[in-house]
């Protein structure tokens, strides 16, 4: 255990209940949502740990529970919930720093959000509230932490603004959410959440809404400010292209379980998920040949509630036959250590695992 | 936000002529067409006996033989500069604003306007008051916990709220608060005149009218609160630790009030110009109930008055929810 953290890489689960000595710990994480039709089981055991300094990209489709993770980490499914039959059930352990997050006072939680950790959202103009000015959220942002005067705040947010590359920062900070362009506002929202600069950064697809130039932009600034703030950061993304700009280490998610985990250099050189292969496969390169067609993952993501037996990948997955024993219909894979510090969650053989990917699927890649 | 401004109240004003125009024309163009001679109308003015002589004397001094143009402009004139009226044996003088002559007591509209309206002007604002708090109140905790037994309860009282008309609430409150409980008395007493008993007299028709009202408004907030709370910056709010009440407040409700703020001008204006309902139930002497009595004497020019007046009430209060409106919403003041 400690050897693998100090690396800083996603390592073994640790037993409940000792405590953590990575900065970010997450322990079998179970986040599930009552409705009338069934539970929806969006996240069901998840674990991985995270250093400063280091950037873990989590990967997967829609519905894979890759928000629904951010968000418990944030606290964010239960503040302002009041409703209880409504209410995520959240189970498993968020260790930030030596603190256990899911069992603290709410209240411990929400002193945290913003300061120690704080997030990044998909749409920055629907995430900054239209009714201020640009400058008074992030203000709002630092004051809740910092007990300075309104004139103080408002240097740092200019300061904040002009770090992240607004121009005429004294200026704009008195524009409001819809004066500023798709890639100024992600900006803005960057600058707020790094006000009060955090130690844990959570980007949760901060570049989909934003076109392609804009989007390299945005990467390289996440990038510097991590550098210079020394933070930890989870970038969330369906977007291979964008963890393999960032990441150190990728969580690959599916139907709410992760099925590989492992550096960035595994998941992309040796990927042993058939799930995996898929997401690569399915991803434009440009050192690829231009009359090579994408491949598709077959199939859409599973439903939450009812969760198919076995692998939840087996209906999707063109190997399914290959474990023996129709294992993966039947038995739950977990995740198995396939390299130093490299998980996958699948009932193939090594053997078979090495053979498919090197004969069938490197050369398509 | 300077130029919207403008534009607004120059459109406000362009308004008011329309209205006056067209509420002119229906009560002293149509009754013409419908065959009321400039001789009858006359007569009205006159009283009970009039004879041919004096009729012609009110008619060339009231100029209800001169085209409908000329009258409509004697008309607006005498709302700016005020006008002479020369038809019994004295000549009187209407003043600025002058709204014409009662035909049936022979008193200026605008001065028996101004006394009836602080009957009306207590009335909805008292109301209006009530209703916002414990409107907004109710749908902003409605909201937050859907489902809950306060929101069911709160939600099945507003409903009866909204269904049952004032003739029933008031007349109910009426029969059980004054006549049977003898709790507060069914009169207005001015409030220069004795504050206590002016608010004792307003309570029945405030809490009568909020009832109605606040039923409506708690509903909407409540839709407006749902809505709102799911948006995503109310999870960016919540992101950069804010404490929940400052999420709701100032992220959420303020949002949440910008229909509200519209819907509020229209009914406040509405009331102004003569909570006609509510006066009649309680037996109130304000701009409604003079109204509904002008109506039923034929009266047109007090008619006259209080619709212009009404409708003075209603673009004023859009004029303000206009510049409320970009107080709140910066994208207004762009577009």
């Amino acid at each position: 255990m400690t050897g693998l953290t100090k690396t800083g890489a996603v390592g073994e689960p640790v037993p409940a209940g000792t405590e953590a000595s990575a900065f970010l710990d997450i322990r079998d994480l179970k986040v599930h949502f009552p409705t009338d039709d069934g539970v929806v089981k969006s996240v069901d055991g998840l674990s991985f740990q995270l250093e400063k300094g280091k950037t873990l990209g989590i990967v997967g489709e829609s519905g894979s529970g890759k928000s629904v993770t951010s968000l418990a980490v944030m606290g964010l499914h239960t503040a302002g919930q009041y409703a209880k039959r409504r209410r995520a059930q959240l189970s498993g352990e968020i260790w930030l720093n030596g603190q256990e997050l899911l069992s603290a006072e709410p209240d411990t939680v929400r002193r945290l959000r913003g300061r120690e950790m704080s997030m990044i959202f998909q749409d920055p103009l629907s995430a900054l509230h239209p009714y201020y000015k640009i400058g008074y959220q992030i203000v709002e942002a630092y004051r809740v932490h910092h007990d300075v005067d309104k004139k103080t705040a408002r240097k740092r947010a200019i300061e904040m603004l002009d770090r992240v590359g607004i121009p005429q920062p004294d200026k704009r900070v008195d524009d409001y959410p819809h004066q500023f362009s798709g890639g100024m506002r992600q900006r803005a929202m960057i600058a707020m959440a790094l006000v009060n600069n955090p130690e844990l950064l959570i980007a949760d697809e901060p570049t989909t809404a934003l076109d392609v130039t804009v989007q390299a932009q945005i990467l390289d600034l996440i990038r510097d400010l991590q550098k210079e703030f020394g933070s930890a950061v989870i970038i969330i993304t369906h977007d291979l292209g964008v963890v393999a700009e960032l990441a150190d280490d990728i969580v690959v998610m599916y139907g709410g379980r992760c099925v590989e985990r492992g550096s960035a250099e595994q998941i992309f050189d040796r990927p042993q998920h058939p799930y995996t292969w898929g997401l690569l496969g399915s991803m434009p390169r440009i050192d690829r040949e231009a009359t090579d067609r994408l491949i598709p993952v077959k199939g859409s993501p599973p439903s939450l509630i009812n969760v198919p037996s076995g692998c939840a990948f087996h209906p999707r997955c063109p190997y399914a036959d290959v474990p023996a024993d129709d294992a993966s219909r039947t038995v739950r894979p977990e995740l198995r250590e396939v390299g130093s510090g490299h998980f996958a969650a699948c009932h193939m053989r090594q053997e078979d695992r090495e053979r498919i990917y090197t004969e069938e699927i490197a050369p398509k890649l | 936000m300077f130029a919207y401004l403008i534009r607004r109240l120059m459109a406000a004003v362009v308004l008011l002529f329309v209205v006056s125009a067209i509420t002119y024309a229906i009560f002293f163009v149509l009754p013409r067409l419908a065959g009321s001679t400039p001789d009858q109308l006359a007569a009205q003015y006159i009283g009970k006996s009039p004879d041919p002589k004096t009729i012609d004397a009110v008619k060339q001094n009231l100029g209800l033989d001169d085209p409908v143009y000329v009258q409509y402009w004697d008309f607006i004139r005498g709302i700016f500069a005020g006008r002479e009226f020369n038809f019994g044996p004295d000549p009187a003088q209407c003043n600025v604003p002058c709204l014409g002559y009662s035909f049936r007591d022979h008193q200026e509209v605008w001065p028996e306007m101004l006394d009836r309206l602080p009957v009306t002007a207590s009335l909805a604002i008292g109301a209006a008051v009530l209703w916002l708090i414990s409107g907004v109140t109710t749908g902003v905790i409605s909201a937050l916990r859907p489902g809950s037994f306060f929101d069911r309860a709160a939600m099945g009282i507003a409903l009866a709220g909204v269904s049952l008309p004032m003739f029933f609430t008031g007349t109910v409150a009426l029969a059980l608060f004054t006549f049977h409980w003898q709790i507060f008395p069914n009169e207005f007493t001015p409030l220069t005149e004795n504050p206590v008993r002016w608010f004792q007299g307003l309570m029945l028709p405030w809490f009568s009218l909020a009832f109605l009202y606040s039923a409506l408004y708690a509903r909407l907030t409540r839709a407006g609160m749902l809505e709102t709370m799911g948006e995503d910056y109310i999870r960016t709010a919540r992101a950069k630790g804010l404490k929940e009440p400052v999420v709701i407040t100032r992220h959420g409700l303020r949002s949440a009030l910008t229909p509200i703020v519209t819907i509020f001008g229209m009914d406040f204006a509405l009331l102004l110009g003569g909570a006609v309902i509510t006066e009649t139930v309680f037996s109130f002497n304000g701009v409604g109930s003079w109204a509904v009595q002008s109506i039923n004497e034929n009266d047109l020019p007090p008619i006259l008055g209080v619709t212009l007046f009404a409708a003075f009430f209603i673009v004023i209060c859009n004029l303000v929810v206009d510049f409320v409106y970009a107080a709140i919403d910066p994208r207004v003041r762009v577009s």
